[in-house]
Parts: structure tokens; sequence; C-alpha cells
């Protein structure tokens, strides 16, 4: 049995007071594409940024590919790791954010050949050609001139998902990539999306997009309140659920 | 209405038109006639001239004079350690000012206190205190050493009041004033960079300095340029100062002058004269950058600095400048 891709185990996450991560265990199997349902306030997108250390977990366990992403264990206790460590070990993990979050003063291209050149220190021409191929992949081949402004939503998504894969990333996390664009926009994302799991990319998706879950996921995550409350194949958690809080948010939502 | 103009008598069978009108079609809209303003313009214009005229016939401003001083070695020294005193205070007030933002920005309590600190106390007290401060500070102490605290090794040690010429207690006092408004200046544009940008970068496995100097500031510039830009016009002029201290400024030379010739309103032109000519030659580089970091934004038009500092007026003309930025083209 090969190690899983993300592995959780009791995690848990405080904003002072308030739990938002009640100890959650998931397990993601390498080339398997995870999605994330829930009512919003069920700490699935928080979850998803602890698994690249954009938040930091206060306790349980969180291994991608083996290793701990923001920590280093020693007996009981984890001990954070420095900022330098931190980002190394991301590079391994790709994001893709629900506002896009493309670097508005540069080009689609530019975007994408940011980290390969400043951070895998690639050459430029290197990092260009296959910028080129990844902007054409995504089917923005002809906008690689453009800046972010001058891109509809759905574009900057796809440019934001050439971006990630850019450092060949094993992982990639989906936060709701969807839900900040006009419907006629969507579809063209989710392509891109379809092809990526076509191809054996791990993905864990937090989504509204039940369709897509069906479809495309191999494993559907109902969490609430901060924790798992049924996960499983997408057609047994989406359409025959045994939890009835799974059953009162599908109600809501289809 | 599409009807054909009707003769006299089609129109004396309508009630609502009284016989001879004009029919509707020939009728001509005037707007409004503003003979105020026109008086006010004409008024205002003659009032100028006037002036101009007054000043120019007046034998006490000697033009002679002001010919004469203009180009005067005397005054062209000052104006060359204005100038040098103006970009060496915004370097310091730059450099220094961005390094204060960033620790006031920092995670490390003590550090936020110090540059918390740093700016109450520079931007809290009147600069010309600080310039006589930095001017006597022999008096505070009269040695500057460099060594290991409470020991007795020291590696360097100077005379305060030979280190301190005017021109260095000058450049210390404009430069570190800067560095207080300048800090506060950065600190605004970077953060009004929205948090995902960093986030982004993070995880694209970027560490913090490279996201900041790649990522954030590149888009800080944009809010902290014009502000910047005024600041250094400001500097130009506020360097006048520092003729308190005799720092052989522009308007130090200008003061020697005139203590000596009694020329001070003739002498005054050739400096308002200078500073307005310098002042104007800043704007340019001010456009400039404003365009260069202005890059991906709807808002930056590709109108070069210099065109667009000529069309300024005609840039509220359509023809012009208004509409002609490389805009979204959605979809």
């Amino acid at each position: 049995m090969p190690l899983p891709m993300v592995h959780a185990q009791g995690v848990r996450k405080q904003y002072g007071k308030l739990e938002v991560l009640k100890g959650v265990d998931l397990t993601v199997e390498r080339g398997q594409v995870c999605c994330l349902l829930g009512p919003s306030g069920s700490g699935k997108s928080t979850f998803l940024r602890c698994i690249n250390h954009l938040e930091k977990i206060d306790g349980g366990r969180l291994a991608v590919d083996g290793d701990l992403v923001g920590h280093r264990q020693a007996g009981d206790r984890l001990y954070e790791l420095r900022e330098a460590e931190v980002a190394a070990r991301r590079r391994d993990i790709g994001m893709v954010f629900q506002r896009f979050n493309l670097f508005p003063h540069l080009t689609a291209l530019q975007n994408v050949m940011e980290a390969p050149v400043r951070v895998a220190r690639v050459n430029i021409a290197e990092a260009r050609a296959e910028a080129g191929r990844l902007l054409d992949r995504v089917g923005l081949a002809d906008r690689a001139d453009h800046y972010p402004a001058q891109l509809s939503g759905g574009q900057q998504q796809r440019v934001a998902i050439a971006r990630a894969l850019a450092m060949k990333p094993k992982l990639m996390l989906f936060d709701e990539p969807t839900s900040a664009l006009d419907p006629e926009l969507v579809g063209d994302v989710l392509d891109v999306m379809r092809d990526l799991a076509a191809d054996g990319m791990t993905m864990v998706v937090v989504t509204h997009e039940t369709g897509f879950a069906r479809e495309v996921g191999d494993t559907a995550v109902f969490m609430d309140e901060g924790v798992v409350v049924e996960s499983g194949a997408p057609r047994q958690v989406l359409v025959a659920p045994t939890q009835e809080r799974t059953k009162a948010f599908l109600g809501k939502v289809l | 209405m599409a009807t054909p103009t009707h003769p006299p008598a089609a129109a004396a069978a309508r009630p609502d038109r009284p016989v001879g009108a004009p029919a509707p079609q020939q009728l001509t809209a005037v707007p409004v006639r503003h003979w105020g303003r026109r008086v006010t313009a004409v008024l205002a214009v003659l009032a100028l001239v006037g002036l101009i005229g007054s000043l120019a016939k007046n034998p006490n401003l000697h033009w002679d004079v002001v010919g004469h001083f203009l180009l005067a070695d005397l005054v062209f020294d000052g104006l060359v350690t204005t100038v040098w005193l103006t970009v060496a205070a915004m370097a310091v007030g730059l450099g220094l000012g961005t390094l204060v933002a960033v620790m006031r920005l920092s995670a490390n309590p003590v550090l936020h206190g110090l540059s918390a600190l740093f700016v109450w106390v520079f931007r809290g007290t009147p600069l010309l205190v600080q310039i006589i401060f930095w001017a006597y500070a022999a008096a505070l102490y009269k040695h500057v050493m460099i060594g290991i605290p409470f020991t007795t090794v020291t590696f360097v040690e100077f005379d305060t009041n030979a280190l301190l010429t005017p021109t260095v207690a000058a450049l210390l006092a404009l430069g570190l004033n800067e560095a207080a408004y300048a800090s506060e200046i950065v600190r605004a544009g970077i953060q009004s960079v929205d948090p995902g940008q960093t986030e982004a970068a993070y995880s694209l496995g970027m560490k913090p300095a490279l996201t900041m100097r790649r990522i954030v500031l590149p888009q800080a510039m944009k809010v902290i340029i014009p502000p910047m830009g005024n600041e250094t016009i400001n500097m130009l002029k506020t360097t006048a100062y520092v003729s308190v201290i005799a720092a052989h400024d522009l308007m130090s030379n200008i003061q020697d002058v005139y203590a000596q010739n009694y020329q001070v309103i003739p002498m005054l032109v050739v400096a308002a004269l200078w500073y307005l000519a310098l002042t104007t030659v800043l704007s340019v580089p001010q456009a400039w950058l404003e365009r260069r970091y202005g890059r991906g934004t709807a808002r930056a038009g590709q109108v070069s600095p210099l065109r667009r500092m000529f069309t300024g007026a005609a840039g509220l003309l359509p023809a012009f400048g208004g509409s002609r930025n490389t805009t979204d083209q959605k979809g």
C-alpha cells in the first residue's frame, strides 16, 4: 500500500476561542480527486488552507506524501518549520483560489513563469516555453501577453491553474475555484479541471458544484462544524447520504 | 416626427399655434448666456495685466539685478547644493522609511514599537527644531566613537564638530524627518496590496522576502509614487529651511548676497524663479514612474508622460487623453 497523498489525523485549528476544526480525519490517495462539500463556516476552506500551511494547525497530524507540511515532529510535539523550509515544501503543492489572485502587474505568461524562474531557478527561455505550453493546455495561448485586468474571470482562473501547474506539483488544491465566476464561464474552468483529473493529478477540491463532484470526484467528503460528517463514493454521499446533516444540506443546495 | 413642413395655411388650422408663429422645425435652442462669467474673466485678466505691468515698470524690482544674479556662480553653486541635498535626503528618507515601514508591519513587537517611536519623535517635532538640533549636536556629544559599549575598546573616534558640518547636519535633519513621513506612505502602500497576493506567492513556494520584493512592493508602488512625488517636490522647497544653519544651499547663498547688497526682493525673485524651474522639471520623472508602475491596470493609459503633460488641460477633451485606455476586453 503506497503512502496516501494527504493524510490528516485529528487536525485541530482554532481562532482565539472559536474552534474551526475539531479533529478532522481525511485520507486522499494518489491520483484521486477528493471533493470537500459543506455549508459555509463548516471549516472546509480552512482545512484546505491547512494542507499547504497557509493556516497553521493547532494539533493533530497532517502529512502530504508522508511529510508534515509546516512542522517537524519530535516526540509528542510539532515544531513549526522556518519560513524557508515551509516554502520548500509548498513548491510541490499547487493552489487555486476563489478570487484567482493573479499578479496584476504581470502578464498571463509572466504570472506562469514567475515561480519557475524565481523559485525553481529554471532558465528564462525554458520557463517561457513551458509557460506557453501550459497556457495552451488551458486554452489561452493567444492571451499570453494580456494583463489579468484584460481577461475575463474564467480566463483569469485558467491562468491561475496554469500558474500552479508550472511548479509541477504532485498535489493540487482548489478553493471554490468557480464560486466567483459568472455562470457561463464556469464550464471552461471545470473542463480544465476534468482534464487534469484524467491525467492522474491528485486533487482536493472545495466546491459547491455537486455535478462536478459526482462526475469527476473519486471521493466526496461532507464537512460540518469542523468535523467530517460523512465521506465515501460521490454517488453514495451525494445521492444516498446516511447522515441527517448531509441530507439537510443537500436538500438546500440541490 | 417626420412630417413635412407645413405652409402657414396648415398651421392656421392648428389651435395650439398662433397665426404667424414660426414652424416648430425652424426653432433653434440657445444656451443661457453667461454675461457675468465673461465680465469676471475680463476683469481678472485686466487685473493680472495691470499687476505684471506694474511689476515690470517698478524700478525697485531691479530687473537688472535679477538678470545679473540669475546665472551668477554663487547662485549656481547654491543650486547644485539644493539639488544634491534634495536627492540625498529623499534617498535617505525612502531607504530608511521603507525599513521603518517593514519594521512597523513586522510581527516582532519590539521592532514595531521602535518604528512607532521613531515616527512619533521625528513627525511630532518641528523640522526647524530638528535642523538646528543637528547643527548644534556637538554641544551634546563632543566626540562620536564606534567601539564596544561599557568597555574602553574604541575602533574609530570623530570630533563631532568636524563630522557635523552644516551640510551633513542638513542632510541628517531632512533625511530623518523625511523617513518618518515616507515610512507612513510606504506602509499604506504595502497594506493596500490584497493579502491574497501574498498567499498566492507563498503557495508557489516563494519566501517572504522574495514575495515582498517581486509581488507586494511592485504593486504598492502604484500607491506610493504619487505621494512620494509630492514629497520630493516639497523637499526641494523645504531645503530652503537649512539656510538657518548656513548650509550653502540656494537660499543660504541668496541671503548672503542680499545681506551685502540689500537687494532683498530682486534676490528673492531669483530664488523663486529657480525653485519654480526645478519643481516643474521634477514633475516629468514623476509622471514617467506613475506610468511605469501603473502597468496592468485599466486606468494606465499608453500615453507618454511628456505628451500627457502637454495635453494636461486638453486631457479633458475626449480627442486626447480621455478615452485612449487599453481597457478590458471581457469575454
